[in-house]
């Protein structure tokens, strides 16, 4: 419910409006544990990738004398099939692995959304040839798509990145477009579209701030999905190829370990593992906590 | 119900007592309290009108009265004595036994309360059977009878109907006969009929009242609307912020109110204004037709004027096609045929085809201020924004303009740097208005722009667009289904009936008989504050009532 | 003469796929007119001359025009021939139906015996955490599930692999002669009870049923444990959405037991919805196929289709995307069609 009216509405506004860091500041204080974990835990990735070459302690495709050595002081977790430093690939990795998962979540994004709220603002046949393509190419599941692409166009870091975006833009236009028609739809649109506003000002200023978290939103989660999908690929040995270190590629390269009890193949697999955790469980904490400021109107 | 019950109260004994009652709502992370110390009592047969704005706390007492807090809410403190047990401290399952077999509920939206799954009659019969009062046989009997003391249509068959199959005034209905299926001592009553078409809502009325009636059946009736507890209730509490404001029998509280909150809401009904003719007309609509795409026409060959400086009043229920009416005006819906003029020259029927200027000149404010405004937006942005848009106003001539427009809308400037979201729904339309004023228009099309207020703030909004009309001079057309409202603001009236002009003329001409049939239905239709009014206009309908 | 709306519906959707499935054909076979020109000489490497050239050229059909090479294709493969592998050219000719086969057969047995296990529970798990909602556990099993949905089908993979190889390495391992002695033994004792599952499923035409069932177990168990991750949140999602519905309080201010209000009211609304979070996360099944399949070997579909990938044998690779995206869009048919069917505004017409 909503509170009363006040008889005499010419009073003094009695408390100060927040602003928008205060504000942050405020929700970022009633963060739960899992939140705190899942952004510490990711700001380590962004950093150890950023600065990868400063913390590794070999070069990227350094190769020693043993292939599969045990772990020790020289090599903190061993060495891979062909004898490289695990823990330098594995540092490397974040920096490829991360790096190609943003590029394409951008890429995806930036198609998707502007293609969705444009056929959410004009309707008609543009909205109808698009929503008909998508619902085409999301009826083939996205991992059998990828794959049939890339054996044509071969494992290329290019064709991979532009194939993947391609895919997973049809879920963001989904998304961009039924947000967009909820705030179509509203009053204040039409209100400036009586005004006389042109398409570029209602669409910056009425529609895109109102579907802005539920979009920061998605894009965590389609990055989670795009990082697993490229790891996916990689781990079948069709997506980011040798010699760049990628995790994908090291679970599937180490994977003969696990038969002697080896714990190392699941390092890359579980940085992988941790990472999605840790954007999920702070994508999760984001929705709870928008769509609580939405109840509060 | 009032007649009857009148004897019924005095030889009645207590059958509800509720004794200090605290209910707190979850929201924003904490608990509020939304009903803050109620005392309530209630004897056999009598129906109590609870009254009171939105955020009063009158549904959630309503509810509380059962021993139930929806989900998100909390009975914190008090007793809720039903027939001398407290319905608070007795275990789930007691409860369960006393709800729809003693104590029933008749909420507003029927459509939503109703399952869309099953058949109206399985659902009428449910409780009945399911706490083992009739046989399922028995039930059905009874429940083709309640559907026909409740005068719905083909009582025999109505029952193997779904929800969706049924119109809303029927669905209203079928939920009393529900919650009468096991003839309950008390029926809490939450806003049925407003949702109603004023024309449904009379038979509505009438059909509840009779039954409650004939079974002597105490209830508890919520509503915002005073006309209507006028009919129901034998006493009326009238509630404010979770606590009550004053408690009386219906006469008495009518006529002699003792708290100045209560005056404050008997007050809209009493504003007027007197017309003035004028054959200045700044808009011509003529022989206008509209339709959505591909689908049956909204509006047939309408033709209207609105006078220069006054203001046309274009009532009707819904589907009368009058909010259509405005979007042909703003050119938002094209019309097929016919054509219109503004200020003597012709309008394009189409928003792209007018000019900046012409847009600037008609505005428009909207029934719910929660959409019409952006909520992304402060109210400096959203005011400011026309005066950029249309009269290229920057930094401190726009500051001064959009400050002389708080004042306008008798705001303070503190409120410039909030939200939407962070205004009452009264200021939010005084922030719809204030950018309606900002493009200095020479007309206004207000579509139901009280509608969504509580009365008090209804009555402030009418004032202050009788004010600006005076010293500006502005044009409106103000679409309503309230003849209240028309009594309020009009000038002329335009009467409309599924997308046809019914009447129009001056407002005495329109709202003095004698009337066109259809005028004269919706007007006598219209609840008035006499508590004998719905008596009286059964009479006069249909002999039968009496 | 009135159609019956629930037919008519019904009869749209079933048209609607079709299309779907007709359009998605035609975007599989042209996979192979966009193969990059020089696509015959770097198959052929070594044995390329112009005649070997022209000679893949023409059995491709590159040198026929699309249209009439489209219709052919499907023509022929309405009659389950999907033509012959690339990879057949030196020796004997393969043809694609003939190894796909077994291998579709293995992976429905694969899909069939997880959903067997996994929508039960999931179902079950979800309609418990609605029902006990911020409880602890409902928030235990939420913590869990966006745990298990976060990792990768092959993490969970080789997380059960090495347990199961655990246990008989780890009394040898540093870890456990570091650990006090007793609690090395009752770890040791622990992962002694987990039966030994076969880490890699080596399944032919010969294995019998319950030795088939065995040796799936653990890429079934992988499938399962994803899967039910995320049905279990969805299916709480849409629990608790339809709990929220008026008529659901109606049915309490009734006086009707928990029993039946969830029985007799949610119960006939939520056919729409729980049917269409299984079809979509069976349908999510089959990518995790994919990766599980190749994690343990097992001969199915996914591990042919990623093999053919990488030999880049398009014949394969068309036949096996055919044959997931038509498991795929039947599925979400099927769901669309028990929607409508339980649609009582469909079902009963003004």
């Amino acid at each position: 419910m909503t509170s009363a009216e006040p008889l005499i509405q010419t009073t003094r506004a009695p408390r100060v409006r927040r602003t928008r860091r205060s504000r942050m500041r405020i929700a970022l204080k009633k963060a739960p544990l899992s939140a705190w974990f899942g952004m510490v835990v990711t700001l380590c990735y962004v950093l150890v990738a950023l600065f990868a070459p400063l913390i590794a302690p070999y070069r990227e495709t350094q190769v020693f004398s043993e292939a599969f050595a045990p772990w020790s002081h020289e090599f903190m977790f061993g060495t891979d099939q062909l004898g490289r430093d695990m823990l330098t690939r594995l540092i490397y990795g974040a920096r490829n692995t991360i790096g190609i998962a943003v590029a394409t979540t951008i890429i995806s994004f930036a198609a998707g959304v502007t293609l969705g709220l444009l056929a959410a603002m004009y309707r008609g046949w543009p909205d109808q040839i698009l929503s008909r393509a998508v619902d085409v190419l999301m009826s083939i599941p996205s991992l059998i798509f990828a794959l049939m692409l890339l054996s044509i166009f071969g494992s290329s870091i290019t064709s991979l990145v532009l194939i993947i975006a391609l895919l997973d833009s049809t879920r963001v236009f989904r998304l961009a477009r039924a947000v967009g028609l909820n705030v179509v739809v509203m009053e204040y649109v039409e209100a400036a579209q009586l005004r006389g506003e042109g398409p570029a000002w209602i669409l910056r200023k009425e529609i895109l701030p109102n579907i802005l978290p539920p979009l920061i939103a998605e894009f965590g989660l389609r990055f989670c999905f795009v990082f697993l999908t490229i790891a996916a690929l990689s781990f079948l040995g069709v997506g980011i190829q040798p010699p760049s270190a990628d995790w994908g590629s090291m679970v599937r390269e180490n994977a003969t370990l696990i038969t002697y009890g080896d714990v190392t193949p699941l390092l890359p697999a579980g940085a992988i593992a941790l990472l999605t955790v840790a954007v999920n469980f702070v994508v999760d904490w984001f929705l709870h906590s928008t769509s609580g400021l939405r109840d509060e109107k | 119900m009032k007649s009857s019950s009148a004897t019924a109260r005095e030889k009645g004994t207590d059958l509800l007592k509720v004794r200090d009652l605290h209910v707190e709502g979850f929201s924003d992370e904490r608990w509020h309290p939304i009903v803050r110390g109620v005392d309530l009592s209630l004897k056999r047969g009598e129906v109590l009108g609870l009254i009171g704005e939105s955020g009063a706390g009158k549904s959630t007492i309503g509810l509380a009265a059962m021993g139930y807090a929806k989900p998100g809410c909390r009975i914190t403190q008090g007793s809720v004595l039903f027939d001398g047990v407290d319905l608070l401290s007795m275990s789930e399952a007691r409860r369960r036994r006393l709800r729809g077999s003693r104590i029933a509920y008749v909420a507003q939206s029927a459509a939503a309360w109703f399952n869309p799954a099953h058949r109206l009659l399985d659902q009428t019969v449910e409780t009945a059977v399911a706490h083992g009062i009739a046989s399922r046989d028995k039930a059905n009997r009874d429940a083709i009878d309640l559907y026909r003391r409740l005068q719905l249509p083909e009582p025999e068959t109505i029952g193997f109907r779904y929800p969706h199959q049924v119109s809303g005034g029927q669905l209203q209905r079928a939920m009393t006969a529900m919650a009468m299926a096991c003839r309950p001592d008390l029926i809490v009553f939450d806003e049925p009929t407003t949702a109603l078409d004023v024309t449904t809502q009379v038979e509505v009325l009438a059909s509840i009242r009779r039954i409650v009636e004939d079974f002597n059946t105490a209830a508890i009736y919520v509503t915002h609307d005073l006309a209507v507890v006028a009919q129901m209730a034998d006493r009326i509490m009238v509630l404010r912020h979770g606590q009550t404001v004053e408690e009386a029998d219906t006469r008495q509280m009518l006529t002699t109110p003792t708290q100045e909150y209560t005056r404050t809401l008997w007050a809209v009904r009493k504003l007027a204004k007197p017309e003035i003719r004028t054959q200045d007309h700044l808009l011509a609509i003529d022989n206008v037709t509209a339709a959505y795409a591909g689908r049956v026409k909204v509006l047939v060959d309408v033709s209207i004027k609105v006078p220069r400086g006054r203001t046309v009043a274009v009532v009707g229920e819904s589907g009368s096609g009058k909010s259509t009416l405005a979007r042909v005006v703003t050119g938002l819906l094209p019309a097929m045929s016919g054509s219109m003029s503004f200020d003597g020259k012709p309008l394009a029927l189409s928003l792209k085809g007018r000019s900046k200027d012409l847009l600037r000149r008609i505005q428009m404010v909207y029934q719910s201020p929660d959409s019409a405004l952006n909520p992304r937006q402060t109210v400096e942005e959203i005011i400011s924004r026309p005066l950029e848009f249309y009269l290229g106003l920057k930094g401190q001539q726009r500051d001064e303009r959009v400050g002389e427009l708080m004042h306008m809308i008798e705001m303070d400037e503190s409120f410039l740097d909030r939200l939407p979201g962070e205004l009452s729904g009264g200021q939010k339309q005084r922030i719809c208005i204030a950018r309606a004023l900002a493009a200095n228009p020479e007309l206004i099309i207000c579509d139901e722009v009280t509608s969504a207020l509580d009365q008090i703030v209804q009555e402030e909004i009418l004032k202050l667009l009788m004010r600006l009309q005076h010293e500006l001079g502005i044009s409106y057309i103000f679409i309503t289904h309230d003849i209240a409202t028309v009594r309020a603001i009009a000038d002329e009236v335009v009467v409309m009936h599924k997308g046809q002009v019914v009447e129009q003329g001056l407002k005495t001409e329109i709202l003095t008989p004698p009337h066109a049939a259809y005028t004269e239905l919706l007007l006598s239709s219209v609840p008035q504050m006499d508590p004998d009014w719905l008596t009286g206009l059964l009479a006069r309908r249909n002999p039968i009532f009496k | 003469m009135r159609v019956n709306p629930v037919a008519k519906t019904v009869l749209q959707r079933l048209g609607l796929g079709l299309i779907t499935l007709f359009v998605v054909s035609i975007i599989i076979f042209s996979a192979i007119a966009m193969l990059p020109g020089d696509f015959a000489k770097a198959t052929l490497g070594q044995a390329a001359t112009p005649e070997t050239v022209a000679a893949l050229q023409h059995e491709i059909g590159l040198d026929r025009p699309p249209i009439e090479r489209y219709f052919s294709w499907i023509g022929k493969m309405a009659q389950g021939d999907f033509g012959s592998s690339f990879a057949s050219r030196t020796g004997y000719r393969r043809t694609v139906a003939e190894i796909i086969a077994p291998r579709l057969y293995n992976t429905m047995f694969l899909a069939v015996m997880t959903a067997l296990v996994a929508v039960p529970l999931a179902l079950g798990l979800g309609i418990l955490a609605a029902l006990y909602r911020n409880s602890w556990f409902d928030r235990l099993v939420n913590t869990v599930t966006l745990t298990t949905i976060s990792f990768p089908e092959f993490f969970v993979a080789y997380m059960l692999a090495f347990l199961i190889i655990s246990r008989d390495t780890f009394a040898g391992t540093d870890l456990a002669q570091s650990l006090p002695v007793w609690l090395a033994a009752s770890i040791d004792w622990t992962l002694n009870v987990v039966p030994k599952f076969p880490t890699l499923a080596n399944i032919s035409d010969q294995t019998p049923f319950w030795e088939h069932v065995w040796r799936a177990a653990l890429p079934s168990i992988t499938l399962t444990l994803v899967i039910v991750a995320h049905m279990m949140r969805m299916t709480r999602a849409a629990i608790i959405n339809m709990l929220s519905s008026p008529y659901i309080d109606m049915a309490r201010l009734k006086g009707m037991t928990p029993m039946v209000v969830v029985l007799r009211h949610a119960l006939p609304n939520a056919w729409a919805p729980i049917v269409t979070v299984v079809a979509f996360n069976l349908a999510y099944l089959i990518v995790g196929v994919v990766v599980v399949e190749v994690v343990f070997v097992y001969p199915g579909v996914g591990q042919l289709m990623v093999d053919a990938v990488k030999s880049r044998d398009v014949p394969v690779v068309q036949a096996c995307a055919l044959v997931f995206a038509a498991t795929y869009i039947l599925l979400n048919l099927i769901a669309d069609i028990i929607s409508i069917a339980t649609n009582p505004r469909l079902l009963h017409p003004r």
